[in-house]
C-alpha cells in the first residue's frame, strides 16, 4: 500500500489516527503479514518491508510520506538499532523497535537510542492500537517549537538582527518561561490543526538545529566541560558530553539563544549523546575489526579498545567515567578561547565573513540541520575568529524539496547568505558538488550511512562523506579538499571510493603532522581546531560501550576502508593533537 | 458471529455443530498441550472476509520460513568449525517467526536452542535441532488437522469456533 507522498489524504484529517501512515520493517515474512493485517484492522495505512535498506529508501524517496516506523530489532541487513537511529535523525520520526527478546538490556538500548517505544512479540491489536500517540507527540512538540521562534525569525535573518538580539536579550530561566507558557497556549489551540497539516514533512515544524546552532551547542558542551574541570580528550568527548555536568540548562544558558527552549536543548543533547555514542561503538568496531589488519591490535588499540569497554555506556547521568585526562581537545579549547573572540556560542562567530565560498548544504531532514556542516569548509578561509566556520556548499543541487530547506534558513541567518536555503541540499555532505545530489541521505554520523550506501551500491555513497569530511575542514592548512567538486568526484558515483578516504586519511596525517601548538598557530587552524574538537567530540566516542555492537554482523558491514579511515581518525583523536574537524554537522537535532 | 450461513440445506445442523465441536475440542486440546497459545486465536481474529484464509495463509508462511530455517541450522552444524553465531542467529529468527503464530513449544525449545548455542555445545545444539524439526513437523500436522475441519465447518455453512 502506498502512502502518499506530500499532500495529506483526507481521512486522516477528519479522523485521526485512522489513516496513520506506518512503515513496517520486519525481516520475518510471518509477522510482517500478521503486522500489516493487525495495522489495518486499525485503520492505519501499511507499507511493509522486508529489509532495513529498503526501509529507508522508501522513507528517503517519500520524505513525509509516513508518520510512524515500525521495526525489528533483528534484521540481516541492518541492526535494528542503527535503523532507528538513521530514522530518528533523518526523518526525525518515531521509531517503534520490536522483537521477542524482551531482555532489559536490550530495550533499554532500544530507548537510548530513540525509539519511542518497544514492543514484544507476540504482538497484540491493542499495542498497535496505541502507537498513533507517539506521532500525536512528537506533533505537539513540534508545534511548540515552531511557535516559540516563530516570532523571531524575522531578527534571525540577518546576522546584524542577530547580533542585536543576542546582545538585547539576557537569558535567564525566567526570561524563557514566559515564551514557554505562551507556547502551551499556542499548542493547545494548534493540535488539531497539528495533525492536519502534519501529513507533509514540509510542514513539519521543528526547531531547526542549523549548523550555526548546533556550533553554538557543541561550544556550550564542551565549555561546561572545561569549566568543570572535566578533561576530556577526543575519546572521552562522549563521558563528558554524558555526565551529569553537562544539562541542558546549562548549555542553554551557555548558547544564549533567546528563543531556544530547554526542552528543544534537551532534546538535541540526547541526540547528540545517542550520536557520538554510535560514533564511538563504530570506533570501537573499528578498532577491533582491525581496520587493515584484523587480529593485530597494537597494544594502544587494545587498551583503548578496553578502557572503552569500561567506560560508561552512554547513560545521561553516569559520569563516572569521565575522569579523562587532557586532550587536545582541552588544548583546543584554551586556545580557542584565547583566539577567537568568542566560542561562546553566539552566532556572530559563525557569522563572521570570512570564508569565501562557505555554502551551506543542509540536510533535509526536516528542516533540522543536522549538521552536515563540514562540507563546505574551505580550507583556508577560516577566520580564526570563528570556532568552527562551516563552509557551506551552496551546491545543493535542490535535489531536495525547497520548501524542506525553508524552515532551516531562519537559525541559519547568521551564517554568510552563502546559505541559499532554498538551495540547500540535503545532506550534509560535504563538499564537492557532485556528492550534493545524494546528500540528504547522508548523514554525517555515518558510518551507518556509509556503511548501508555501501551495500547498496547506490549514489548514496555519498554518506561516506562523513569521512572526507574532516579532512577537508582541517585541511585548512593542508591542501586536501577543496570542497566543490574537485575532490571527491568519486564520492558521488556509488560505491565508496577508496580514494575519497585516502584524501581524508592523508589530509588527516597532514594534519595530524602539525603539533597542537602549531594548530593554532594560524587561524586557519584555529577554525579548524574547532571543528576537530568537535569532530572529537562526535568521532570520539571512545568511551562508550555498546557491547551488543561487537556483532560479526554489525562489524561485516563496514567496508574496510570505513575502518581504514575510522581507524585512522581515531588515532588522530587519540593523539589529541589535532582532531579532524568533520562535521560539526555530525550531530544531528 | 452468525452461527450458521444457513445456505446449505444438506447439513443438517447437527452435523454442523458436531464438526463444529470437534474442532473445538481439538483445538482445545492442542492449547492445553502447549502446541498452540492465544498468539493463534488473536490469528483466528484478525481472519476477515478481505482475507478469508488468513491464518492457513499465516500458517503456510511459517513452515516455508521454518523449514529454511531448520535447514540453515543442519548446515551450519554439519560445517567445522561450527559457527554458533549463525546458529544463534538463525535459532533466534525461528522463535520469533514461532511467536507469530503462537508455536508455543517450538518456541521454548528454542529459547533452550540457544543457551547451548551460547556455550558453543555441539551435542546440546543438535539435540535441540532435532526437537525443533520434531515439532515443528507435529505442529505442521496437528495445524493440517486443524484446517481441513476447519474447511469442513465452512462449507458446511458453519462458523469456526475459537478459543476462548
Amino acid at each position: 500500500m502506498m502512502e502518499s507522498s506530500k499532500g495529506f489524504s483526507s481521512p486522516r484529517s477528519t479522523a485521526f489516527p485512522a489513516g496513520l501512515r506506518v512503515l513496517v520493517v520486519d525481516d520475518d515474512p510471518t509477522w510482517l503479514k500478521i503486522l500489516e493485517k493487525m495495522l489495518k484492522k486499525c485503520s492505519y495505512e501499511v507499507t511493509t518491508c522486508g529489509l532495513a535498506r529498503d526501509a529507508l529508501k522508501l522513507l528517503r524517496e517519500r520524505k513525509g510520506g509516513y508518520d510512524i516506523v515500525i521495526s525489528d530489532v533483528n534484521m540481516p541487513d541492518m541492526d535494528g538499532f542503527k535503523l532507528l537511529e538513521l530514522v530518528g535523525l533523518e526523518m526525525d520520526l518515531p521509531v517503534i523497535m520490536m522483537s521477542v527478546d524482551g531482555e532489559t538490556s536490550r530495550v533499554k538500548k532500544g530507548v537510548q537510542h530513540g525509539a519511542c517505544d518497544y514492543l514484544l512479540k507476540p504482538i497484540r491489536m491493542k499495542e498497535l492500537r496505541n502507537i498513533w500517540q507517539h506521532v500525536f507527540r512528537k506533533r505537539i512538540h513540534e508545534v511548540r517549537d515552531i511557535e516559540s521562534h516563530e516570532g523571531l525569525e524575522g531578527l534571525q535573518v540577518t546576522q546584524s538582527g542577530f547580533d542585536q538580539f543576542d546582545d538585547g536579550h539576557f537569558f535567564s530561566g525566567e526570561d524563557m518561561l514566559t515564551p514557554a507558557k505562551k507556547r502551551k497556549d499556542l499548542e493547545n489551540k494548534h493540535d488539531e490543526k497539528d495533525f492536519t497539516d502534519s501529513s507533509s514533512s514540509t510542514k513539519k515544524a521543528r526547531v531547526v538545529w542549523s549548523v550555526d546552532l548546533h556550533q553554538k551547542f557543541v561550544k556550550a558542551v564542551n565549555l561546561i566541560g572545561y569549566d568543570s574541570q572535566i578533561f576530556y580528550s577526543g575519546k572521552d568527548v562522549t563521558c563528558l558530553v554524558c555526565s551529569a555536568e553537562v544539562g541542558p540548562k546549562k548549555i542553554l544558558d551557555l548558547m544564549n539563544i533567546p528563543w531556544l527552549t530547554r526542552e528543544n536543548v534537551a532534546s538535541h543533547l540526547q541526540k547528540y549523546r545517542l550520536y557520538l555514542s554510535r560514533l564511538q561503538k563504530e570506533n570501537d568496531l573499528k578498532i577491533s575489526y582491525g581496520g587493515m589488519k584484523h587480529s593485530d591490535l597494537n597494544p594502544q588499540d587494545a587498551a583503548r579498545a578496553l578502557s572503552r569497554q569500561n567506560s560508561i555506556n552512554f547513560e545521561q547521568n553516569d559520569a563516572t567515567n569521565c575522569n579523562s585526562r587532557i586532550s587536545g581537545n582541552n588544548l583546543l579549547i584554551q586556545n580557542l578561547n584565547s583566539k577567537s573572540n568568542e566560542i561562546n556560542p553566539r552566532g556572530t562567530t559563525i557569522t563572521e565573513k570570512s570564508s569565501p565560498g562557505i555554502s551551506h548544504s543542509l540536510s533535509p531532514l526536516e528542516q533540522e540541520m543536522k549538521f552536515p556542516a563540514i562540507d563546505g569548509i574551505t580550507p583556508g578561509s577560516y577566520s580564526w575568529r570563528e570556532v568552527p566556520e562551516i563552509q557551506f556548499h551552496q551546491e545543493n543541487a535542490g535535489n531536495q524539496p525547497e520548501d524542506c530547506f525553508r524552515r532551516v534558513a531562519v537559525p541559519m541567518g547568521g551564517l554568510q547568505n552563502h546559505v541559499q536555503i532554498d538551495q540547500l541540499l540535503p545532506v550534509t555532505s560535504i563538499s564537492s558538488k557532485a556528492q550534493l545530489p545524494n546528500l540528504i541521505e547522508t548523514k554525517p554520523l555515518n558510518v551507518d550511512y556509509a556503511i548501508s550506501s555501501f551495500t547498496q551500491a547506490s549514489p548514496v555513497k555519498t554518506r561516506i562523506d562523513s569521512f572526507p569530511v574532516p579532512t577537508k575542514i582541517h585541511t585548512g592548512n593542508q591542501q586536501a579538499i577543496q570542497p566543490p567538486s574537485t575532490n571527491k568526484p568519486s564520492m558521488e558515483s556509488q560505491a565508496f571510493n577508496p580514494s575519497c578516504v585516502t584524501n581524508l586519511e592523508s589530509s588527516q596525517r597532514n594534519f595530524s603532522s602539525t603539533t597542537p601548538e602549531s594548530a593554532f598557530t594560524s587561524p586557519d587552524e584555529v577554525l579548524q581546531v574547532g571543528w576537530l574538537q568537535d569532530y572529537s567530540t562526535c568521532l570520539g566516542l571512545q568511551n562508550i560501550e555498546f557491547p551488543d555492537f561487537g556483532d560479526p554482523s554489525m562489524v561485516a558491514e563496514v567496508p574496510m576502508h570505513l575502518y581504514t579511515a575510522l581507524k585512522f581518525d581515531f588515532e588522530q583523536l587519540s593523539d589529541q593533537s589535532e582532531l579532524p574537524v568533520i562535521n560539526q554537522g555530525l550531530f544531528i537535532a | 458471529m452468525p452461527r450458521f450461513h444457513g445456505q446449505s440445506n444438506h447439513t443438517p445442523m447437527d452435523v454442523v455443530n458436531q464438526l463444529r465441536k470437534q474442532y473445538a475440542d481439538y483445538l482445545a486440546s492442542l492449547f492445553h498441550e502447549g502446541v498452540l497459545d492465544d498468539q493463534f486465536t488473536q490469528l483466528q481474529k484478525l481472519q476477515d472476509e478481505s482475507n478469508p484464509d488468513f491464518t492457513v495463509e499465516v500458517a503456510s508462511l511459517f513452515f516455508v520460513d521454518s523449514d529454511k530455517l531448520i535447514d540453515n541450522m543442519a548446515a551450519a552444524l554439519e560445517r567445522s568449525p561450527v559457527d554458533f553465531k549463525q546458529v544463534d542467529a538463525d535459532v533466534h529468527q525461528l522463535k520469533g517467526s514461532s511467536s507469530s503464530i503462537g508455536a508455543t513449544r517450538v518456541k521454548n525449545l528454542c529459547i533452550t536452542f540457544r543457551s547451548f548455542c551460547e556455550a558453543q555445545s555441539y551435542e546440546g545444539c543438535l539435540i535441540c535441532l532435532q526437537q525443533v524439526k520434531n515439532e515443528c513437523a507435529l505442529l505442521k500436522d496437528k495445524l493440517q488437522n486443524l484446517f481441513s475441519m476447519e474447511q469442513q465447518i465452512v462449507g458446511a455453512g458453519g462458523s469456526v469456533p475459537l478459543m476462548d
